[in-house]
């Protein structure tokens, strides 16, 4: 190779059959490469060895309660955007054990989990997951709590973005700031291109690494009109998001409109069953189970994903506190919208649209907000 | 450690299949650890040797179908300090209160060539609608994973893990497509109480709800999107409904509805 070594900001040109280059430069670095692939009809994210494994060709349909995949006419690989799965489940497992224990006469030793995290490279990341996972990041690594293994998998971790050229109609990132094109928090950035002729990608090194990986595959330096065909497409996609979500007077759904009668309507459809919470890449709620052997010499301590749909999840002494269905499905929305913003500097929510396309009855959190963020019908809003 | 004083168990059959009874015994890898902690003091299904009570634990399948059996259930309690209703049968009605719908007395007719021979109350019941029952196990059957950690708990003097909340959080925890969402598949899953780890969805197949209805289950509007957005005929959501667990408050409202 006789190129010059790539930079970090630099952006160049790698035709469609040099990607496999950055998988294979990837795999010799020792990561284990996790990206788009299809299960039972669906995107997930599962092991990645080849392009050939991706959703060549395929397109998502998504709406309210609805997912559909779809073949398209044209051969691009990363056609559709967010599935029910997110990058979540690898950096912080829905189901983990913490430490084991033995009884030691009238006390008990810890056995420490000594696990060998993987590194691995999130090949396909979109830019609202790409915020998620630094939202997560507060949560998991702040002043006060630092979570030893959420950590270590993602100091390891290395993060090929693709900037999305096809919105889902449930996505909204563009009002929450968080898309569709990707702006940080990446090692590679990929915009893909298909043209009559041509089918390349431009990449952009996003971090020293990034800009390591680039140099050793196959590219060639990005021309004006590249520039310009990757910019179209980019506006385009903003273009073709319709769902939006109004930011300018959240604050209002929870100090003003605390008892507007839109929750009560909701929770009659709200079948608190949890999986808005369960797709939501932000969400971080866990519950702690002890499991004892049967003799009670050995217990073990696991980490479950929880959902504040529970009414376990609200549970102390004497019942639980959010016993109603309002009053689940209110903490959830102003936990998101609101009193995210005064625990960890950020809204709880990227606008990946997963909770309104995975909710089994379709609730639309930008509907729900949207209307409990006005006053109730001949209400003055400051009850 | 030979000589401990191990609590005294007892496994008692109402009107059931034996299936829950089963899954005691379906706990091989288990069933020496529970034998070393436990004496099995009766359980006709497993072991010949009857100790008298009373009992620590009493694990009771099976619903109450007879007058005899109203009584007996009272026996069973006064003898135990702990009874845990196991199954759809003990803490529903199970299957059989199918009949609490439609008049028992004309099925007899149909089925038996002396009908005079049967008695039968009109309605078969869970245990918790005539004594107090301590801890429910749902399913149809019980998740052996579920009875062994409920007597794990009960020896170790905790309480159980065995959540309420819907199979839905069991489902995504598997990282299972939703078949509802993904494929338009009527499934129960968001109105039914966790327990069998999202068996049905994990095999492409919506939940029938075996282990009953889930803490706050909102069956309306489940029942609601089922009509209008998958197409479902009120006499098949009636139906979906009325199975395992039909008379169990929610479910048998809810298919009362769309009778
Ligand atoms: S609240 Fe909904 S749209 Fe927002 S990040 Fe979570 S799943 Fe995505
Ligand atoms: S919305 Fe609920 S489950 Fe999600 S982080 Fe907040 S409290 Fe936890
Ligand atoms: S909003 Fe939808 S996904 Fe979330 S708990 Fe309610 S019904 Fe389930
Ligand atoms: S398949 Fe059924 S149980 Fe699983 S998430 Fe969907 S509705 Fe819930």
């Amino acid at each position: 190779m006789t190129q010059n070594p790539v930079k970090l900001a630099d952006e160049v040109v790698i035709d469609r059959d040099d990607l496999q280059q950055i998988l294979d430069v990837l795999e010799s670095d020792g990561y284990q490469t996790i990206g788009p692939v299809i299960r039972e009809g669906v995107m997930v994210y599962g092991e990645l060895k080849t392009v050939f494994d991706l959703p060549v060709g395929w397109t998502d349909e998504q709406g309210p309660g609805s997912y559909r995949l779809k073949k398209s006419d044209t051969p691009t690989l990363f056609g559709y955007v967010v599935g029910a799965q997110s990058w979540k489940k690898y950096l912080y497992p829905s189901v983990s054990r913490l430490w084991r224990s033995e009884r030691e006469g009238n006390g008990f030793s810890v056995i420490e989990e000594k696990d060998q995290f993987p590194a691995y490279a999130f090949f396909g990341a979109r830019s609202c997951e790409i915020s998620a996972i630094s939202i997560q990041d507060r949560v998991f690594n702040n002043d006060k709590y630092s979570d030893y293994n959420y950590n270590e998998i993602r100091r390891k971790s290395f993060i090929v973005a693709v900037n999305c050229t096809k919105p889902a109609g449930t996505c909204f990132c563009a009002s929450m700031d968080t898309g569709p094109k990707a702006f940080a928090g990446f090692d590679i950035a990929l915009t893909e291109l298909l043209t009559n002729k041509r089918h390349f990608f431009i990449a952009e090194a996003g971090s020293d690494r990034g800009a390591s990986v680039l140099s050793r595959v196959t590219f060639r330096p990005v021309t004006k009109d590249d520039k310009a065909l990757a910019l179209g497409v980019h506006q385009a996609a903003l273009r073709q998001m319709v769902r939006r979500l109004n930011t300018s007077n959240l604050a209002a759904i929870f100090s003003d409109h605390f008892d507007h009668p839109q929750w009560e309507k909701v929770s009659g459809r709200c079948l608190t069953c949890g999986n808005c919470t369960m797709v939501c890449p932000t969400c971080f709620c866990h519950t702690i189970e002890d499991k004892t052997a049967l003799d009670g010499l050995y217990a073990e301590r696991w980490r479950k994903w929880d959902s504040c749909f529970t009414k376990d999840f609200s549970y102390i002494h004497g019942g639980s506190i959010r016993a109603s269905e309002k009053s689940r499905y209110r903490q959830w929305l102003t936990h998101k919208l609101v009193t995210w913003v005064e625990q960890f500097g950020t809204l709880g929510c990227v606008g990946c649209g997963r909770c309104i396309t995975w909710c089994p009855v379709g609730i639309d959190i930008t509907e729900e907000a949207s209307v409990i963020m006005q006053a109730p019908d001949g209400v003055s809003p400051s009850i | 450690m030979a000589t401990k004083k191990r609590p005294k168990l007892a496994v008692w059959k109402f009107a059931s299949c034996d299936g829950c009874q089963l899954s005691l015994l379906d706990c091989e890898d288990e069933l020496l650890a529970v034998a070393r902690e436990i004496e099995v003091a009766y359980f006709p299904e497993g072991f010949r040797e009857v100790i008298k009570g009373p009992y620590d634990i009493s694990l009771v399948e099976g619903s109450i179908t007879t007058a005899h059996d109203a009584e007996r259930i009272h026996k069973v309690r006064r003898m135990s300090k702990t009874v845990i209703a196991i199954g759809a049968c003990a803490t529903s009605g199970g299957i059989q209160a199918l009949r609490n719908f439609k008049d028992v007395k004309e099925f007899a007719r149909y089925v038996y060539p002396r009908p005079e021979y049967i008695s039968t109350l009109s309605k078969s019941t869970p245990l918790s609608d005539h004594i107090n029952v301590d801890y429910e196990l749902r399913g149809c059957p019980i998740s052996k994973v579920q009875l062994i950690e409920t007597v794990s708990a009960f020896l170790n003097s905790r309480k159980p893990n065995v959540p309420s909340h819907s199979v839905c959080m069991e489902c995504k925890r598997k990282g299972n497509i939703c078949v509802m969402v993904a494929k338009g598949i009527p499934c129960l899953g968001p109105v039914t109480h966790a327990g069998c780890d999202a068996l049905c969805p994990t095999y492409n197949r919506g939940c029938y709800a075996c282990f009953g209805p889930k803490e706050s289950p909102n069956t309306g509007s489940l029942s609601r999107w089922l009509g209008e957005r998958s197409g479902m005929k009120d006499k098949d959501i009636m139906r979906s409904f009325r199975g395992i667990n039909a008379y169990a408050e929610p479910f048998r409202k809810e298919s009362e509805a769309h009778e």
